[in-house]
């Protein structure tokens, strides 16, 4: 299909592009606006794979809640932009030698797949939903809650650990804080919030 | 065997392209008259007349203001990121449309059938937070500011709710596929998922959990899309405008524009997973000796009856109730909304599993 070829080639044009921008753009807030455009194409290159459900996936959690997260963090943080850039030249070969090591992890992965995997012919049922009549939320679905039951069940464990950790290291009890109690407030009536005082003129109220 | 033109390429291209017009240009002439009633409506509370001036009672009062808005000089502030600046309200505008992409509007009427539709539109719904969030950063002003960071806390809180309800209607429906899940819901208002979804007396335990779901759905959907009495992020008596301060002529217009259509959206939503999307509310067989499109016809404007009614609901919800505060808005998603669902999803899934499955005989 030509119209697929050309999707695919515009998709990973712009995963790429934007990826370049996140590393070259100056402003941390436009870093981050060019990952989201990375995200989102990826997505685009999933649904192409036939992998639509992962590809919402990705969209909702990665786009919708992740990067929100880190959008909002970096518009806060008051950033040195000349602090940033001092540092460059010394990290710059710690940089390039992590860049070398996953550029030669990628070839190898994606060798392996474009010889072994779905791209060579052999149908991965599991992984596209093609072959067989199920919709591919339903075969992620079918081997998530049985053949990786424990693995998924250790995933959760690990964020559950991650989210009290943070809320222990964040939480501050300051003495002295008056709270909203809405159950007390909805339960108060004329009689318990009201005191009806009878005044003699003149005298005024002493308590 | 001679193959139709629409399906060579360019044909299919041509008639999608037509297909996306056609519901485009539908939404657009819809908005004009909704938000008319919206004003109107608000206006009937208040004991006004509302705009009457422009054309036969006011009718004509959304193009009046849409030239109005077009005419007008666009201002960008000196100190704003102008490429960010401008680029927030077309984000707006093109994710409120892009999500009526999969909307079944009548038997076949959709643009794309996709299977996981409802993952879709939440996604698509999840990422309307950035057209706020970066028209409130971009903007380099306090209140745009403060509002976007109210709207992007709000929304993502929001999410989490309507999230776990639309996971309830998937389990019950047992399809994302959005004309899947409407036509489960055939043969009658009964067998729609405000009232349990199909099935006879036996789902009553069911109704406990699903009307308020509904009920949650629509609030949730209020706050998503900052509606009153959720309209934290533009509240006038605390922040001006919020993230629309700096804005001004087309794109302030097309902030409006994607916040309209975002309610629709709800409504829409609202409609399709709960109150049986473009199904009548009585066993419709006599449809079945009817043209195809005469029957098309006859479901859509049930769906368009639906969404009506719900948009005329979120517009009194904005005429008759106050604002909320920031911290009740918070309270009540986290604390009040994310519970409830979370237990509801737990019984709805026992239910499935062991009652629903088990009549179905799989």
């Amino acid at each position: 299909m030509p119209l697929q070829a050309i999707a695919f080639y515009l998709m990973a044009a712009v995963t790429v592009a934007a990826g370049f921008g996140v590393v070259s753009a100056r402003n941390p807030v436009h870093s981050v606006l060019w990952l989201i455009l990375a995200f989102f194409s990826a997505a685009g290159l999933f649904v192409l794979m036939g992998a639509e459900f992962l590809a919402m996936l990705l969209v909702v959690v990665y786009v919708g809640a992740v990067a929100v997260l880190f959008l909002f963090v970096v518009m806060m943080l008051d950033v040195d932009f000349a602090a940033l850039r001092q540092g460059f030249a010394r990290y710059m070969p710690l940089g390039l030698l992590i860049a070398g090591v996953l550029a030669v992890e990628m070839i190898v992965v994606s060798s392996t797949v474009a010889t072994r995997g779905a791209a060579a012919g052999n149908d991965l049922p599991m992984a596209s939903g093609q072959g067989v009549d199920v919709t591919n939320a339903e075969a992620i679905g079918r081997v998530l809650y049985t053949d990786y039951v424990y693995f998924f069940q250790a995933a959760g464990l690990v964020l559950l650990v991650a989210m009290i950790g943070a809320i222990v290291l964040t939480l501050r009890h300051k003495p002295g804080v008056k709270r909203q109690l809405v159950a007390d407030q909805v339960l108060r009536t004329p009689k318990t919030g009201m005191r009806i005082i009878d005044i003699k003129p003149g005298e005024g109220i002493g308590e | 065997m001679q193959t139709s033109f629409w399906e060579t390429p360019g044909g299919w291209t041509l008639l999608t392209v037509g297909q996306i017009l056609a519901v485009m240009i539908w939404i657009l002439l819809s908005l004009a008259f909704l938000l008319l009633a919206d004003r109107k409506i608000w206006a009937g509370v208040q004991m006004r007349k509302g705009p009457n001036v422009v054309g036969p009672f006011g009718l004509l009062q959304s193009f009046a203001d849409f030239l109005k808005f077009v005419l007008k000089e666009i201002v960008i502030p000196s100190g704003a990121d102008k490429a960010v600046f401008l680029l927030a309200p077309l984000i707006s505008f093109t994710l409120a449309f892009a999500a009526w992409a999969v909307m079944p509007l009548a038997p076949g009427w959709v643009v794309s059938d996709i299977n996981v539709g409802i993952l879709y539109l939440f996604a698509i719904s999840s990422l309307g937070v950035y057209g706020i969030i970066m028209g409130g950063w971009a903007s380099n002003s306090k209140y745009p500011f403060l509002g976007s960071l109210r709207s992007a806390a709000q929304m993502v809180s929001y999410e989490v709710s309507l999230g776990f309800i639309i996971v309830a209607v998937i389990v019950l429906a047992g399809t994302m596929n959005l004309q899947g899940i409407v036509t489960s819901q055939q043969g009658g208002f009964w067998n729609w998922y405000a009232f349990g979804g199909p099935g006879g007396i036996e789902k009553l335990p069911l109704l406990l959990f699903m009307i308020p779901l509904t009920v949650i759905f629509f609030i949730s959907g209020l706050a998503e899309t900052n509606r009153p009495p959720f309209d934290l992020p533009e509240a006038e008596s605390e922040l001006v405008a919020g993230y629309q301060v700096e804005y001004s002529s087309t794109p302030y217009l097309l902030f409006m524009i994607g916040e309209y259509a975002n309610i629709v959206l709800i409504c829409a939503m609202t409609t399709i997973l709960f109150f049986g999307g473009w199904t009548a509310p009585f066993p419709t067989p006599f449809t079945d000796a009817w043209h195809p499109t005469a029957a098309s016809f006859f479901y859509f404007m049930w769906f368009f009856l639906k969404v009506v009614f719900f948009f005329f609901l979120v517009s009194m919800a904005k005429a008759i109730v106050p604002r909320y505060r920031y911290d009740q808005l918070m309270r009540l998603g986290w604390k009040v909304f994310l519970p409830f669902s979370l237990i509801a999803i737990f019984f709805i899934s026992g239910w499935a599993l062991f009652v629903l499955k088990p009549a179905m005989g799989s």
